[in-house]
């Protein structure tokens, strides 16, 4: 058994604390009383990965074993979780690969010749071939793609079909060639309760025509958090989709979970506490952050990016959605909830060097906001860490750096729209539409390796309830002039981050530091 | 014996100051325009003779320095325009004076300003097909006649120019300033003029989507002038410094981008496609419709070759200086159009640019524009100035001549 989660309040005796801070990490120590939370330590995974997936496809929830569904002259379609899950990326072979080539086998027995694989990118940008051959394994690569393995499209209007609306007048439109298959296999890695679920097929095969439904501020505003299904509009939106879709295509889904081992051995003292770190702990954290410091910006990032994580496996389940995704939850609460008793004045959070949106990329200072404001900040069940009106400190660099490549339209967000606002309503009533129909933004996601013109939008959208929630956002070693153009504060230290939010929480305030990754989600009390 | 600021041509140093102040440093460059090696230096001389009837001498009252100049003095004009004038020469074309002579309609003691063009009829020789026509910047006969060659006064060695205390003006060249008009207006009219002209030399559709690539007074100037013939159509300007980004805001322009900046936002503005090619800028596909180049600078143009549309227009209104790369003229079927000085309208009836020019000084919000002018005794610090004039907040240096 691995001890639950865990909340420590800081005393003379505990240790500087951990905190990440993008491409590096240091250790602070915080005002006594400070509460920290900490994750359930890593679960134990399942001792025999295939015998596990062997046994989901066979023994389903809610619906037929997978053999039953299989038949000749079918059109199977196999879509899965794109590169912004998990994070960081996994050892191969990709939990993903595995999953695909027992279902492969298994439709192969049953003589199924037209078989296509889709990524579920949504408006994500393309994954690059090395990029899906990867996550999918050589043998499925070098057997299905080109032509049998691609990209969601969700600007190819001939390759995108409108299934209905659901009782809210939301549009589903989709991806054709899915919603005209006989059999849906959706392989999926949950790693945080938001996704996964109602949200895999209904989000990761729409068009933006679909997405604009649930990807905005007021539903966002209205998803406390997006974390906790039951209390996130957004969710709820999902769902009705997804019933939608039940009706009208057959969805079978492998759900998997993972545990919390995020870091590398030669950096495995970020998975634990800092007081059991040992003496090689101690002596690789002084090391690594050393040599990291002393790295040129690019390497380090190189480095950064190659990071792979060794997770385990702690659950593969198969079946209907709707059965599935409960257990899934499940598993992943069990790695990753940790009880939390009250809001605080303050909360701290290190935001470390990825997100879901810059994979083998950078992270622009939009990535920073709604890792921050959006992720990070909605890790909590029931109220958030941090009262109505207190102070939220991170720690980033919050560099002014774009990928040309991926980020387009986020730069021209950024220097044209944020000069002018940065209030979500504001953004999304006068600006959305612009950059969702651009056709240059449309021409650099279908052909190059861009995010969707409107993709920025819906990173400062993931902040939205944040924003409105909080009095007071400060980064610790934050860039002034990125964080500024943000509506943001900077502060070079702690002290100075708690100097400038004293107008906001007074002089003594209640501190609660969030201390991830590994993920930790606060179910606040 | 006149106070005057001469220009001598020196090939070496010419070619010298080219080398030096092609560098970074700005600083240097004004060093290097105001410095030991300037071609430009301060002497008493005879006073310029009027060569006919007709002409007047004009006592400067405010003489504004001009980018072309600035160009002349470091080495970044072309050498096509030296067989266009004749040395040594005053230089100085935008300028307030008064006039010293009684002419038929009009007597001594007159404030005038200056249309600088030196064509047929002070030249005292036949009309050419252009002036002719009324259009006497293009005039053929700039280098003969009665007169040294020049294309304007401030580059014949023999009628003087604006940065001294005197110089001679033939009365088809003089236009009386309303009372209305103080010396600060009245000595933008020049340059307004020329503004004028530039936004005449294309017809711009209502809608069509304009850009200025510059807001030194050259950018603010047609700027003006084009929100006089095209009101309606969205203008965007290219601006460095902020005080030019929000001049040009005052004087209605539908938005203003820096420079970095520029392409992105003309880009998304008219929903174009934009490229990066392996070496040099980006460049649209899609784009602008004309273009007003008004630095002067090769990069100025290249910028404007590379935002116009296919079909597009590009008016080089600042003397150009440097090469570019054409490509996109002939890829993109590109319009390239000259505008240069001013003229009397054309035969069809159009008010003359100079008529324009002083109406528009009148109305304009321009107040400010003109620093506190310079005693040509501190030539050195007004140089400094007017080359560095965007980074200190300045649009326009001039000289009074007249005082000590
Ligand atoms: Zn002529």
């Amino acid at each position: 058994m691995s001890r639950p989660g865990f909340v420590l309040t800081v005393d003379e005796r505990t240790p500087p604390l951990l905190v990440h801070q993008g491409e590096g990490f240091r250790l602070e120590r915080l005002p006594l009383g400070s509460r920290v939370i900490y994750p359930p330590d890593s679960l134990k995974g399942v001792r025999n990965v295939d015998a596990e997936i062997q046994h989901a496809l066979l023994n389903p929830l809610g619906i037929e074993p997978l053999p039953e569904l299989l038949y000749p002259n079918m059109r199977l379609t196999i879509v899965f979780d794109d590169l912004s899950l998990p994070l960081p990326q996994m050892q191969t072979p990709d939990i993903r690969q595995r999953v695909i080539e027992h279902v492969l086998e298994l439709a192969a027995a049953k003589g199924v010749d037209d078989v296509e694989l889709i990524v579920a990118n949504a408006l994500h940008r393309r994954m690059t071939p090395a990029e899906i051959k990867r996550v999918v394994g050589e043998r499925v690569f070098r057997s299905f793609f080109p032509e049998h393995l691609r990209n969601h499209d969700a600007e190819d209007r001939a390759n995108l079909v409108e299934i209905g609306k659901t009782k809210h007048g939301e549009v589903v439109e989709l991806n054709r060639r899915a919603m005209e298959s006989d059999l849906i296999v959706y392989v999926n890695i949950t790693t945080t309760p938001m996704s996964g679920g109602p949200k895999s097929v209904s989000v990761g095969l729409a068009s933006y025509r679909s997405l604009r439904h649930h990807h905005n501020v007021h539903t966002l505003r209205h998803s406390r958090s997006f974390n906790d299904p039951p209390n996130s509009a957004m969710h709820h939106s999902y769902e009705r989709m997804a019933d939608l879709i039940g009706g009208h295509v057959k969805v079978f889904t492998i759900e998997t979970s993972l545990n919390n081992d995020t870091f590398p051995t030669a950096t495995s003292f970020l998975n634990k506490r800092e007081w059991e770190w040992n003496v090689a702990d101690q002596a690789s954290y002084l090391a690594v952050k050393r040599g990291n410091e002393l790295m040129p910006a690019r390497a380090r990032r190189k480095v950064w990016q190659k990071n792979v994580a060794p997770y385990a496996v702690t659950g593969v389940n198969a079946g209907l959605p709707s059965e599935v995704h409960p257990v899934t939850l499940d598993n992943v609460h069990r790695q990753q909830v940790t009880e939390v008793q009250g809001q605080a004045d303050v909360a701290i959070f290190g935001l470390p060097y990825i997100c879901p949106y810059n994979v083998n990329s950078i992270m622009n200072p939009i990535l920073v906001m709604s890792l921050g404001l959006g992720y990070f900040f909605n890790l909590y069940k029931n109220r958030p860490i941090v009262r109505k009106g207190g102070a939220a400190i991170f720690y980033h660099p919050v560099e002014h750096e774009f990928h040309p490549v991926h980020h387009p339209s986020y730069i021209d967000f950024f220097d044209e729209v944020l000069t002018q606002s940065t209030d979500p309503v504001v953004l999304e009533t006068k600006y959305e539409e612009q950059f969702a129909t651009d056709p240059w933004y449309i021409q650099l996601y279908r052909k190059s390796y861009a995010y969707h013109g409107v993709h920025p939008f819906y990173m400062w959208y993931w902040g939205a309830h944040a924003l409105e929630h909080l009095g007071e956002v400060i980064f610790v070693g934050g860039n002034r002039r990125t964080t500024a153009r943000m509506g943001f504060k900077a502060a070079s230290t702690l002290a100075d981050a708690l100097e400038i939010a004293s107008h906001t929480v007074g002089r003594s305030p209640s501190i609660t530091y969030q201390h991830a990754p590994p993920l930790v989600v606060a179910d606040v009390r | 014996m006149i106070l005057s600021l001469e220009y001598r041509h020196s090939s070496a140093r010419y070619l010298a100051s080219r080398t030096v102040t092609s560098t970074k440093a700005g600083s240097r460059l004004s060093a290097m325009v105001a410095g030991n090696m300037s071609p430009l230096r301060l002497i008493n001389l005879a006073a310029p003779v009027v060569p006919g009837e007709g002409w007047t001498r004009v006592a400067p009252r405010l003489s504004g320095i001009c980018g072309s100049d600035i160009g002349l003095l470091t080495g970044r004009s072309s050498p096509y325009f030296s067989s266009v004038s004749s040395m040594p020469f005053v230089p100085g074309h935008e300028v307030v004076g008064e006039t010293l002579d009684d002419l038929p309609d009009l007597p001594a003691g007159s404030r005038v300003v200056l249309d600088p063009v030196l064509s047929c009829e002070p030249r005292d020789i036949e009309s050419c097909r252009w002036c002719a026509d009324g259009r006497e910047s293009r005039c053929d006969h700039v280098t003969t006649g009665r007169l040294a060659p020049g294309v304007q006064t401030g580059s014949c060695s023999e009628t003087g120019g604006a940065w001294s205390r005197q110089f001679v003006a033939h009365r088809s060249q003089l236009h009386v300033v309303p009372d209305s008009l103080d010396d600060e207006r009245a000595v933008l009219v020049e340059p307004l003029a020329c503004a004028v002209h530039a936004a005449r030399r294309v017809d711009i559709d209502p809608g069509a989507t304009v850009v200025v690539v510059g807001a030194g007074t050259v950018g603010l100037m047609t700027l003006l002038a084009l929100r006089e013939v095209a009101p309606t159509a969205p203008i965007h300007v290219i601006a460095k410094h902020r005080h030019q980004q929000e001049r040009a805001l005052a004087l209605g322009a539908t938005a203003v981008h820096e420079p970095s900046h520029a392409v992105r936002a003309l880009r998304r503005s008219t929903t174009a496609r934009m490229h990066k090619p392996e070496w040099g800028r980006e460049f649209l596909l899609g784009g602008v419709d004309v273009v007003f180049e008004c630095t002067g600078g090769a990069s100025g143009l290249d910028s404007a070759l590379r935002l116009a549309r296919a079909g597009g227009t590009v008016v080089v209104s600042g003397m150009p200086s440097g090469s570019v790369d054409l490509a996109p003229l002939w890829l993109r079927e590109l319009h390239l159009v000259g505008a240069y000085a001013s003229d009397s309208g054309g035969g069809n009836g159009q008010r003359s640019d100079f008529a324009e020019a002083i109406e528009l000084a009148g109305a304009a919000p321009i107040d400010g524009w003109v620093e506190p002018p310079y005693p040509l005794r501190r030539w050195r610090e007004a140089m400094a100035h007017a080359v560095d004039a965007g980074k200190l907040g300045s649009v326009k240096i001039a000289f009074a001549p007249g005082k000590d």
